[in-house]
């Protein structure tokens, strides 16, 4: 039940592959720290893989919102790929969806980003 | 710490985190229990999840020396679900909208409009000391829009 989080780099993009459920508490700290590292290694591109992300409640949408948030005042850029209905009926009744770049396909995501030098 | 009779169950519980999830998987087994459908299961345990740590978070604090109060019922209406904190009490009408443009960003505030969207009636009611959060699921079709009753 509780949230799992590995990273990846494609293409100077850093894929973060998430299981589990972001909720209060556990798994919200874990995505919390998740990009807090990888900002802190100023990997600023991320792209988070919500395809196996199986409930989100209030709190996990404000640590989606803060992680979007921080990427973005470090000059980065944090992305959604593979949304459940579920969280996408989220991200729709909360008005969150127009704000996040949502992608459902992982090769056109990573090119979406800017190239790193 | 629970109280079972055919078509209500409540339970006393800890202001923890574990209580939430238990909260919110008691909603789930018994919703379905009840005849609800998978989507009205899930909008049920999510509103009763919300509403629960509201109940934990910020009518309690944690505090270990109080407990909330939560209770499952099947009525002809349809599923209704009391939860009940021992808090300094919640003034509805203070909660900002998260919808509005300046809190849209905010990572907080959604708890209560989630519980309003997922929901066919919510009522809010202050117990000085303590809040009262009523959820109502009516049998047989979804949620279009939330009602809300302040006394």
């Amino acid at each position: 039940m509780t949230l799992k989080a590995s990273s990846r780099q494609v293409d100077g993009v850093n894929i973060v592959d998430l299981n589990g459920r972001i909720t209060l508490g556990e798994g919200s700290v874990i995505l919390r720290d998740t990009v807090r590292d990888l900002i802190s290694k100023g990997r600023k591109h991320i792209l988070l893989n919500l395809g196996d992300v199986t409930y989100i409640d209030s709190s996990g949408i404000g640590e989606l919102v803060s992680a979007f948030t921080s990427v973005r005042n470090q000059g980065g850029e944090l992305k959604l790929l593979k949304l459940t209905k579920k969280v996408h009926d989220l991200l729709q009744i909360t008005k969150l969806y127009t704000v996040f770049d949502v992608r459902d396909d992982e090769a056109q995501a990573v090119q979406s980003f800017p190239k790193t030098k | 710490m629970d109280s079972r009779a055919k078509n209500r169950v409540t339970y006393t519980l800890d202001s923890t985190l574990e209580s939430v999830n238990m909260a919110e998987q008691k909603a789930l087994e018994v919703s379905g229990k009840w005849g609800f459908d998978e989507d009205a299961q899930h909008h049920i345990s999510m509103a009763v999840r919300e509403a629960a740590v509201n109940a934990v978070l910020h009518g309690n604090g944690y505090d270990p020396n109080k407990k909330f109060f939560i209770a499952y019922e099947m009525t002809p209406k349809g599923m209704v679900i009391t939860v009940t904190d021992q808090g300094k009490g919640l003034d509805p009408q203070s909660i900002p909208d998260p919808l509005a443009p300046d809190n849209l960003m905010k990572p907080s505030g959604r708890g209560i409009f989630l519980i309003r969207s997922f929901m066919d009636e919510v009522t809010i009611r202050n117990l000085d000391p303590g809040t009262e959060i009523t959820l109502v699921k009516h049998v047989g079709h979804e949620a279009a829009n939330s009602k809300e009753e302040v006394k």
